[in-house]
């Protein structure tokens, strides 16, 4: 255990966290948007796992790990305005439509891999920007300023989140939408538009999540997300819809498994009871349901679609 | 009742039947669309799928075996539902039906079939409540979403397998040969599921997952249980004004529907050929992505669990058949699994054309009833009414 508690340790430690944090935090920031305005969309990790396969692909063939993050974002936007047709136009039932957006993107991605790729090649990953001066404080400097350009866009995300949610009228019509849709609707605010426009949204930064993970860890195989897509749809509940909360709990899910991964490293876990070590974030979850779900409330309207007059 | 009201009910009907195979056509439509695209021969394709499946003796027998698990999980699925409880927790609750039933095989010596083989399902029964009470608690009495819980259960069903398998329950053998593949030693002979028609794979599964069907819709429709777990999905609110006690009832409907993906993972166990219980580390290793497959044949089969037994043969038929496509065309399997999503989709999506058919249906001669939030109507089976209850 004394391996751990060095101080060159355990910042490596929390960097790596803050670095597994980020295809966490693309989603769930994209999920808060959509689930603001009413829209529960289960579909993230059948979207991640799609956007993972596009964004490894396009880096495997042409070594552009940004033309990776863009195929991601294409995959996402398309996927987003699927399943906005779907949970908004068709008015399915999003609980279960979005285990379907899943179980596809769960084949097709394996799909796709077993047939274009076959085997897990290894790609390039994200460059790592040190930022001047930053980069040199020890450990701060370690742990928020020694990342690739991607981890500093999903943190910096999060204030844009904020600022679209809270102060733009965009935002406060998602919130109305959300709470509200008929009164909204009297107001004159287009409950589809702005509802298929937080859908895309989500969809969006779910494949940017997905691309992310797949050039961060500089790999495919079958199952990519290992059910990530599902555990970022949780933590919006475990940040009560609000884009801080939902980073707190990405990031306490990116220490908990950098944690484990280097108490495996290290050896501390013996390896007959990692599995131990890997129920963890999924039990922390529950419990993280289940006090938020004492103290704070949902979107009134979320997962109810919406139609006028009926 | 006129002779013209019949015929326009049983039109409607009729059509209402017809928009999820439509969907099931559209999915295989797309499906031939990127067996082009992958550049196997469509025809081909489906040709091989439809033979393996199908085709033969063996092929059915395949087909069977693989439609008993998505069957159990399908009718715990149709009484979730019903009770508007959304359970995606079927693979961690089959995994946990499954290792409770190894645990109990092997703790007890060798016993005769007819004490051994009720002590494992029932133990698999047993697992599965267990996994499946757990977020319907969660959900009935801290507000707990199931949906979110039972996925994180599914990961910790996986972990706890992985670490059981590798760990206590693994075969000694393993060990001493130093191989240590996770599995049990091969479980003893009184907890085989018997074998049927001379042939040496056949078991009684199948015929245990079509009793379990037919009991859940003597549960659904025929008992005041079954009365309650439908109101309080079709309206919570007045169902408690009915003085039903709607949280209880929400832990009973996930419990039992845990239940039968608990018994669905024993007879995976008990009926394998090996008659071990094996994994490879992940979750579909061992339910071969039942948990999720099942909930595919409950929406095909309408929420009715009568209904999820030829549907589940479909799908079981349709992922025995991808495998022999992947073998003619050289097309992954795992299109059946991107083309079952495109079927739940396709059916979810249609569903409202779907209920509009069945309540054209129902106005002729009552007022129609509230559907469940999820949307799916009682009208599938015999009315409520028929239980002279008035809530």
């Amino acid at each position: 255990m004394s391996d751990f508690f060095t101080t060159a340790v355990l910042v490596a430690t929390a960097a790596s966290g803050v670095r597994l944090a980020v295809p966490l935090l693309f989603a769930s920031l994209g999920e808060t948007f959509g689930q603001r305005s009413g829209v529960l969309n289960l579909g993230v990790d059948g979207v991640m796992l799609l956007g993972a396969f596009g964004g490894y692909y396009a880096v495997l063939k042409t070594g552009n790990v940004w033309l990776g993050l863009l195929i991601g974002i294409v995959v996402g936007l398309l996927l987003g305005v699927v399943s906005a047709v779907i949970s908004v136009t068709l008015r399915a039932e999003q609980g279960i439509s979005g285990i379907g957006i899943y179980l596809f993107g769960l084949g097709m991605s394996d799909l796709l891999f077993q047939k274009l790729v076959g085997t897990p090649l290894p790609i390039t990953k994200f460059p790592k920007l040190n930022i001047p001066r930053l980069s040199d404080i020890p450990v701060i400097g370690e742990l928020l300023f020694q990342h690739s350009i991607v981890v500093y866009l999903a943190f910096l995300a999060v204030p844009v989140g904020m600022y679209i949610i809270n102060k733009t009228t965009f935002g406060m019509n998602i919130r109305a939408v959300g709470e509200n849709p008929e009164a909204a609707d009297s107001l004159g605010v287009s409950v589809s538009r702005i509802r298929y426009a937080t859908v895309i949204i989500g969809g969006t930064l779910a494949g940017v999540a997905g691309a992310s993970l797949a050039i961060d860890l500089g790999i495919f195989q079958q199952n990519l997300t290992n059910a990530q897509g599902f555990i970022a749809i949780a933590l919006v509940y475990f940040g009560a819809w609000r884009p801080v909360g939902v980073m707190l709990g990405s990031l306490l899910y990116g220490f908990v498994n950098a944690i484990v991964l280097q108490l495996k490293t290290l050896a501390i876990i013996p390896p007959d009871q990692s599995n131990f070590a890997a129920m963890a974030p999924a039990i922390i979850t529950i419990l993280a349901l289940v006090i938020v779900a004492r103290r704070f409330k949902a979107p009134a309207a979320l997962t109810k679609p919406y139609s006028r007059g009926e | 009742m006129t002779s013209a009201v019949t015929k326009r009910r049983t039109q409607s009907r009729y059509l209402a039947f017809l928009i999820p195979v439509a969907a099931v056509v559209a999915a295989l439509l797309i499906g031939a669309i990127m067996l082009v695209a992958l550049g196997a021969n469509p025809l081909e394709g489906f040709r091989e799928l439809i033979k393996g499946a199908f085709g033969s003796k063996d092929a059915l027998i395949s087909t069977a075996l693989k439609a008993t698990p998505l069957l159990f999980v399908g009718v715990g699925i149709t009484i979730a539902f019903r009770a508007n409880v959304i359970n995606i927790g079927g693979e961690g609750q089959m995994v946990a039906g499954a290792l409770l039933a190894t645990i109990t095989a092997l703790s007890l010596p060798d016993l005769p079939a007819w004490i051994m083989l009720p002590a494992v399902l029932i133990a698999g029964l047993a697992g599965g409540a267990l996994w499946g009470a757990v977020p319907g608690a969660l959900k009935a009495y801290f507000g707990v979403n199931e949906i979110l819980s039972t996925i994180m259960l599914n990961v910790v069903a996986v972990q706890l397998m992985n670490y059981l398998l590798r760990g206590p329950l693994i075969d000694p053998g393993e060990i001493e040969r130093g191989t240590r593949i996770p599995q049990t030693e091969r479980l003893q002979g009184g907890a085989d599921l018997p074998l049927l028609f001379g042939d040496g794979r056949f078991h009684i599964g199948p015929l245990v997952a079509i009793l379990a069907a037919v009991a859940a819709y003597v549960l659904l429709w025929r008992t005041p249980l079954g009365y309650r777990l439908r109101a309080v999905g079709l309206n919570p609110d007045a169902s408690k004004y009915a003085g039903i006690p709607v949280k209880r009832t929400i832990v009973l409907a996930l419990t039992f529907s845990g239940a039968m993906a608990g018994l669905a993972g024993a007879v995976l166990v008990f009926g394998s050929e090996s008659h071990r219980m094996v994994t490879d580390g992940s979750t579909a290793g061992f339910t071969g992505s039942a948990g999720f497959n099942g909930i595919v044949a409950a929406l095909f089969g309408g929420l009715h669990p009568i209904w999820t037994i030829p549907a589940s043969f479909l799908f079981g038929g349709l992922l025995v058949g991808g495998n022999a496509m992947q073998r003619a065309v050289q097309v992954p399997s795992a299109l059946i699994l991107a083309l079952n999503g495109l079927v739940v989709v396709f059916v979810v999506a249609t569903d409202r054309y779907r209920k509009r058919m069945l309540a054209r249906d129902v106005r002729v001669d009552a007022p129609e009833p509230l559907a469940p939030a999820f949307g799916w109507r009682p009208t599938d089976g015999p009315a409520p009414s028929g239980e002279g209850d008035t809530s």
